[in-house]
């Protein structure tokens, strides 16, 4: 089953097309990496399917249903969730706090509930706490719930912010280079957190620059070039694709490139 | 014991003592009267700092709601007859339609930006009740009849301590359970990033507009509060000092503590008070003062403190 189809989609910004009629679809259960040189459209593309940009043409298809124009926090409803390249913490709560705001989407009391701290309030809290210390254990940072979030390393930070995506129960998840800035222990970390979601059976769409990273995992890359596809395939006819190497040596992505095939 | 200490209700519980506690202390009727203008500011900063402590979304305008508040209960028993205790929610409710209907379209804006927004609200609502002058009085304002409940009519400075402190203990602990909830999970998210809070499914414009609500009925009670304590009102209750002097209040006590809220209205109420006998230099102390607090407690005076005590423990 396809979980997700973009067909023909594209976006401009000031005459420059960030995104130029690129075509996906993700298979439910895999994990489908967006690589290609600096400036290509990836991260455009992620906040394109999570509903943070809207396109000028084509059309995305969520678990079966059009959500081309859908704003961010309805697709979130639907369970589709994200992290972000430049961390987005809430930076004056806590790690445990943090996560609980991810399982803001089930959680259901009206504001006046809230504000008399209805029983139900009280049960549901207890819940969610439980839940998003069962979601921190699951990228290591169990012990660190009650510190304060700006206490964390980055590394650490982009785990956080795994955990809060995955406190809100996503179909699919969109990590946006969530080994960026991590040391090779921490690399190794965020490869077994994504090997564990898949066994839960969500899907993981991957933008990286780690190479080793995303052809260790991958079951299917997509390569995009100055906003438009050059390439997709499983990592081996993408390793050894011509015009995949051409485009990284020949543009800024060159370290990259040696990293990936040298 | 530690346990209790950090129950969620603990500052309410300890400040509702000091409440039951500190008149066996007063000299005089005079300390009754501050305390009820103590209570009745730290109950709408309370509200306001939902907004912008929390929520982080300013508002210059405040003192609008107050200004409603405080003529419902004015206009609404001279004009119609309309029994004061109704009208103190009625003027609730209007601010909570007003702040609704202009809500929506204001809190897209960020920053300055809405800074400016909500002081032109602040300031509309304060020309409309200084022009009315046929329902308000006009610049002279109008005197506002006293609270009366099933045939008790509530009149001094004594009466009204535990009126208002009794109310100000209610707000104060709504405010305190909102922040554990959900709601109050999503809205101090939303102060930090409002892009994170939007992919983890938040409804960003809806909890803003929420707020913005709660926020203004928590002024609106202590805008009608004051004028039935007073006994009249004027149009300065609604003035840009007025909103100025809250958002003052909201910052010198801490953004985001709610027990912050009740010590920058205690200063700011008090310390004009105890300045007066510096005669004239009253007002420079008073400035000086708030300086100096900004200076050396820049997170305000709750979460400074808060932070050296616990940076010490360590």
């Amino acid at each position: 089953m396809m979980i997700l189809e973009v067909e023909r989609l594209s976006v401009s910004f000031g005459g420059v097309r960030a995104v130029d009629d690129v075509n996906i679809s993700v298979e439910a259960g895999q994990v489908f990496s967006i690589i290609g040189p600096n400036g290509s459209g990836k991260t455009t593309l992620f906040n394109l399917l999570s509903g943070v940009y809207t396109p000028d043409h084509g059309v995305i298809r969520f678990a079966g249903e059009t959500v081309t124009d859908l704003e961010p926090d309805r697709l979130a409803r639907r369970g589709l969730s994200r992290t972000f390249q430049n961390l987005q913490i809430f930076s004056r709560m806590s790690v445990l706090e943090n996560v609980m705001v991810g399982h803001h989407r089930h959680e259901d009391t009206g504001i006046l509930a809230d504000l008399v701290h209805w029983p139900s309030v009280r049960r549901q809290n207890a819940a969610t706490r439980e839940l998003a210390l069962a979601a921190l254990a699951r990228v290591g940072l169990a012990d660190e719930a009650r510190l304060a979030s700006t206490s964390l390393s980055y590394g650490a930070l982009k785990r956080l912010e795994i955990a809060r995506a995955l406190a809100s129960d996503p179909k699919l998840l969109l990590l946006d280079e969530p080994a960026a800035g991590c040391n090779p222990i921490e690399t190794q970390e965020i490869d077994r957190v994504i090997r564990s979601l898949i066994k839960d059976g969500i899907t993981v769409m991957l933008v990286e620059h780690d190479m080793r990273l995303v052809m260790n995992i991958s079951d299917r890359v997509h390569v995009l070039a100055r906003g438009r596809t050059l390439a997709e395939g499983t990592p081996e006819e993408v390793r050894s694709n011509a015009a995949v190497v051409e485009a990284y040596l020949g543009d800024h992505g060159s370290k990259e490139a040696t990293r990936a095939f040298g | 014991m530690v346990s209790l200490v950090q129950t969620r209700l603990m500052p309410a519980i300890v400040i509702a003592a000091l409440i039951v506690v500190l008149p066996a202390f007063f000299p005089s009727a005079y300390y009754y009267r501050i305390g009820v203008l103590v209570f009745i500011f730290a109950l709408a900063v309370v509200g306001l700092n939902l907004l912008m402590g929390f929520a982080g979304q300013v508002s210059l305008g405040h003192a609008g709601f107050l200004g409603i508040g405080a003529y419902s209960v004015a206009i609404g028993p001279v004009h119609f007859g309309v029994p004061s205790w109704l009208c103190l929610f009625g003027g609730a409710a209007l601010s909570g339609v007003v702040a609704f209907i202009v809500g929506r379209p204001i809190l897209k804006l960020k920053g300055h930006y809405l800074a400016v927004a909500t002081l032109g609200l602040g300031l509309l609502l304060a020309i409309v009740l200084t022009n009315e002058a046929r329902w308000t009085g006009g610049p002279d304002g109008m005197s506002v009849p006293r609270l009366v409940l099933f045939g008790w009519s509530a009149r001094g400075a004594t009466t009204w301590y535990w009126i208002a402190g009794a109310t100000f203990i209610v707000a104060f602990v709504l405010a305190l359970n909102l922040m554990d909830s959900p709601t109050g999970r999503a809205l101090r998210a939303i102060h930090d990033s409002e892009i994170a809070a939007r992919v983890l499914g938040i409804d960003v414009a809806r909890k803003k507009v929420a707020i913005f609500v709660i926020s203004a009925m928590y002024a609106s009670v202590a805008g009608s509060f004051l004028a039935l304590f007073n006994g009249y009102v004027t149009p300065d209750a609604a003035g840009f000092l007025r909103s100025i002097e809250l958002v003052a209040m909201v910052v010198l006590g801490g953004m985001g503590s709610i027990v912050g809220s009740l010590v920058g209205a205690v200063v700011l109420v008090v310390l004009p008070q105890a300045l007066t006998v510096f005669h004239d230099y009253e007002q420079v102390l008073l400035g000086l003062i708030v300086m100096v607090f900004m200076i050396f407690l820049r997170r305000g005076i709750v979460p400074s403190l808060a932070a050296a005590f616990a940076g010490r423990r360590k």
